[in-house]
């Protein structure tokens, strides 16, 4: 449904004040929905239509279920697209949409701008679309069980994507100079006149197909590990067309998603920081003041031992202007450490708005904490570190220290909070079996899911798979043959090996 | 319009359906209990439906909290920074579990004794009053009013539609009586307590209870249900008392019986109701005088009375189990009494399908 004339008036007013701000976005379209299209369109990922799957109808019984109950009410619904296409729930007063709307601005500027968002398909509204009408087609011709257990196979390994690949070249898919080979080994000694004799063309032939078929042999798959796990079956698992297809759309559909959770604090930060400067300098009215001041304290409340990623991506948005404005960056303000001249240390710059802007563009959450995250953030936030004590099985403050802070949020966001997984081989014990590895770096993973999800793996491997990670502080060998999955312990030197085999490449 | 999600939705319930199914056997004789959410809803818990990923486990032991507190102070809550590992609850009617098993067993649809002559009272809201409780305030007859009012009042404007119900504005829902025919069940349970049942007999019987309540409960509108206790004597009891209830002593099974009939005979009237007794013993009696009396009372109170009565024999260390080959003895060929004996656990499905299988 349309706006309704007022919330057209309002919207206009609003984009045009984020205009003025500086805000630069795709044209966003509002549509208004009731909460049962509202959470069917949440259960598709903030898409009208997607392929044909449970999982979304599941999600929609979750979100219904929270709506029922009141205890989950989605507020806002913005996809990355060009347009924009934005929900709005129609039993919303207008304060409650008012913030809506200057929310959803700044999320289409920071789709529009970041620069991990750039490579994004701005068309997925249309994509998404084809995407469900290929599924539908190869439902029909090859049976609706046959093409979801597939399906179902595919997206237990969405996350195995590289979330970087679209900005590095890392793969060179150049082959080795095969030329030099052909001085190599395959040629017989013989003076200048006797080569022809000793080295006949036919021999030399022989000698070369040989080496190539050895080298085939030897080489390995990848030449280096890859992260792009799904880019690797697509490329060397055996796959029906079909197969394939349905793959790639998955593949696709991940790595849309994937920036959007490695700039949640950042993206939501932004949206508040402007909803929160549009409405109270230029939008509300005297009588909406509460209310806004209301919901806006909700949206950013914080509860001891929780960590809000609104409240976060504000503070420290605001903090960076702050800092930036009066100067308080660079050598002579980390050098000073006299406390009343860091307290009034203002040199009138005026450069924080500009330099938040440049923030939104460049940066990811793991950047804009490492960079901007620094005591005085965590002294004015109240922030810490917490840690189960032993004794007691209770978590406990453990430290308010910049550093430890920083380190363990980096942990939490570094790879979005997933394991890092590598395909390290594709030819493991040179029997055409898969080799995964987890990068561990202090965290197990889950056994029950990794086995589940090695036997949906090895169904699409069409071989044995196997998964190197840590169990219990030593390195083991998770192996899934014929979905009979076993766990082996990895000899010490064998570990040894692989991490000297990775840190070379 | 029908929603793109429904196609979706009830895909995944029929994947829910179709993993209940499956587990039905297991659930049954394993003696999962489901967790009860109101009347009809029972929650069951679903492990792996969810699609598997790689991912870290819950091992983590610290995290990022924000708010007030020392080091070494008790950080209340728990991580906020990443969601807990939780098990998947899906909701099933219980109308539709009791579909599962009948599809399971193959149970047939009872057909209710021909009693349509049996009425009983509905109240449903389609009536409207002037008075009420302001919960049941139809508010948009209310506002017609009001605005009627005003009109007439003079006291529109158009311009500025502005509509204040007074007190003789408002209207409310109101439920009317309605009679309608009702098929209505009984279902006696009735148990030896005695000391030769132990407490997995006693945990057999209860897990056949809540089955068999289940698929009669799909079957009538409503479904009354009665427990009897027995040893040398036998009692009235509630359900917490029957299945946990541990006595000593002999056991009397035509005291049970005596106990049956008249509630039968003051409550139940087969006139009204269609009546189950269901009746678990070890197979013990006291003697060979007190079986013929439980014959006796069979077929002189009970079986005139009732749709079908079970008798159900679960297998302990101590029962001789003679009551059982009694009964089939006395009603070789009476379609009205049902033995069913129950080895263990793994037993219950098959006697279940004993018991309802007759559609009666």
């Amino acid at each position: 449904m349309n706006l309704t004339p007022d919330l057209e008036r309002a919207r206009q007013e609003i984009e045009k004040h984020a205009r003025a701000y500086g805000l630069d976005f795709f044209p966003t379209i509002f549509e208004l929905v009731d909460h049962d299209e509202l959470n069917e369109v949440a259960s598709f990922g903030g898409f009208p239509t997607r392929y044909p799957h449970w999982r979304f109808g599941m999600e929609f019984d979750r979100l219904q279920k929270g709506y029922r109950y009141g205890l989950s009410k989605i507020y806002e619904l913005v996809i990355n697209n060009d347009p924009c296409y934005a929900y709005l729930m129609k039993s919303n007063s207008l304060v409650d949409q008012k913030l809506v709307i200057s929310h959803v601005y700044g999320h289409c500027d920071f789709f529009k701008n970041n620069v991990y968002f750039a490579h994004t398909d701005r068309r997925m509204v249309d994509r998404m679309a084809n995407h469900g009408t290929i599924i539908r087609k190869l439902m029909e011709r090859h049976g609706v069980p046959e093409v979801e257990t597939f399906l179902d196979r595919c997206l237990a390994l969405d996350n195995l994507i590289d979330p970087h690949a679209s900005a590095l070249r890392r793969r060179t898919d150049a082959k080795p100079d095969e030329d030099a080979a052909d001085e190599g080994p395959g040629r017989m000694r013989a003076k200048g006149y006797m080569d022809r004799h000793v080295n006949p063309a036919r021999f030399l032939a022989d000698q070369k197909k040989k080496q190539v078929e050895q080298k085939k042999k030897t080489e390995r798959l990848p030449h280096q590990p890859t992260r792009d796990v799904l880019r690797f079956l697509l490329e060397h698992a055996p796959l029906k067309r079909w197969q394939a297809e349905v793959l790639s759309l998955v593949r696709e559909e991940a790595y849309y998603f994937a920036p959007q959770a490695q700039t949640k604090i950042m993206n939501e930060g932004w949206a508040s920081y402007w909803h929160s400067m549009m409405m109270t300098r230029r939008v509300l009215k005297d009588s909406e003041v509460i209310d806004f001041a209301d919901h806006h304290s909700g949206t950013l409340a914080t509860s001891p031992g929780r960590l809000n990623p609104y409240k976060l991506g504000i503070e420290l948005f605001r903090d960076i202007e702050e800092r930036w404005n009066k100067g308080r960056f660079g050598k002579e303000w980390e050098e000073c450490d006299h406390l009343d001249t860091r307290r009034r240390f203002d040199k009138k710059l005026g450069l924080g708005r500009d330099r938040i802007f440049e923030v939104r563009r460049l940066y990811c959450d793991v950047t804009f904490i490492d960079t901007f995250l620094n005591q005085d953030f965590c002294d004015a936030q109240k922030l810490y570190v917490y840690k189960t004590n032993p004794r007691t099985g209770r978590p406990e403050v453990a430290s308010r220290d910049h550093r430890l802070v920083k380190e363990q949020l980096l942990f939490g966001l570094s790879n979005s909070g997933q394991p890092r997984i590598h395909v390290v081989d594709g030819n493991f014990g040179n029997r055409g079996e898969l080799c995964l590895a987890h990068q561990f770096e202090g965290l197990e993973i889950d056994m029950r899911l990794a086995t589940e999800t090695m036997k949906h793996l090895e169904v699409l491997w069409g071989r044995p798979v196997h998964i190197e990670t840590k169990l219990d502080g030593k390195g083991v060998l998770v192996s899934c043959a014929k979905g009979e999955v076993s766990t082996k312990e990895l000899s010490p030197s064998g570990e040894t090996d692989r991490k000297e085999e990775s840190t070379t490449h | 319009m029908i929603r793109r999600i429904e196609r979706d939705r009830s895909r995944f319930r029929d994947i829910v359906r179709g993993r209940i199914k499956s587990d039905l056997r297991k659930f049954v004789s394993q003696g999962e209990m489901f967790g009860r959410k109101g009347k009809d809803l029972i929650s069951i818990p679903l492990p792996g439906i969810e699609l598997p990923h790689f991912r870290f486990g819950d091992n983590k032991k610290q995290g990022v909290g924000q708010g007030e507190g020392e080091p070494g102070d008790g950080a209340e809550g728990k991580a906020g920074d990443q969601p807990g590992e939780h098990m998947l609850e899906v909701e099933v009617p219980l109308a539709e579990l009791a579909e599962i098993l009948g599809e399971e067993l193959q149970l047939p649809r009872i057909q209710p004794k021909g009693r349509s002559e049996l009425v009983a009272p509905v109240g449903r809201y389609i009536g409207i009053r002037r008075t009420g409780p302001e919960s049941l305030r139809h508010a948009k007859r209310t506002l017609k009013a009001a605005l009627r009012r005003q009109i007439i009042a003079g006291a529109f404007d158009p311009e500025d539609p502005c509509l204040i119900p007074i007190r003789g504005d408002r209207h409310y829902r109101s439920w009317k009586v309605k009679n309608a025919p009702e098929n209505s069940a009984v279902v006696v349970y009735m148990m030896d307590v005695s000391g030769s049942m132990g407490k997995e007999q006693k945990e057999v019987v209860r897990v056949e209870a809540f089955w068999i309540n289940t698929w009669l409960r799909s079957q009538y509108k409503s479904l009354q249900i009665r427990y009897i206790v027995h040893d040398a004597a036998a009692r009235e009891v509630d359900e917490n008392t029957f299945f946990h209830l541990r006595e000593s002593g002999g056991t009397k099974i035509s005291s049970a019986y005596e106990l049956c009939a008249r509630l039968m005979q003051e409550q139940f009237p087969s006139s009204i109701w269609n009546v189950y007794p269901f009746h678990f013993s070890d197979g013990d009696n006291w003697s060979g005088r007190d079986t013929e009396r439980c014959v006796e009372l069979l077929e002189q109170s009970i079986l005139p009375h009732c749709n079908v009565f079970c008798y159900g024999q679960v297998r302990s260390a101590y029962g001789s189990g003679q009551f059982k080959k009694d009964l089939d003895a006395k009603f070789p060929k009476d379609e009205r009494v049902i033995t069913s004996e129950i080895p263990d656990r793994d037993g219950i499905l098959k006697s279940i399908q004993d018991f309802l299988g007759k559609g009666k």
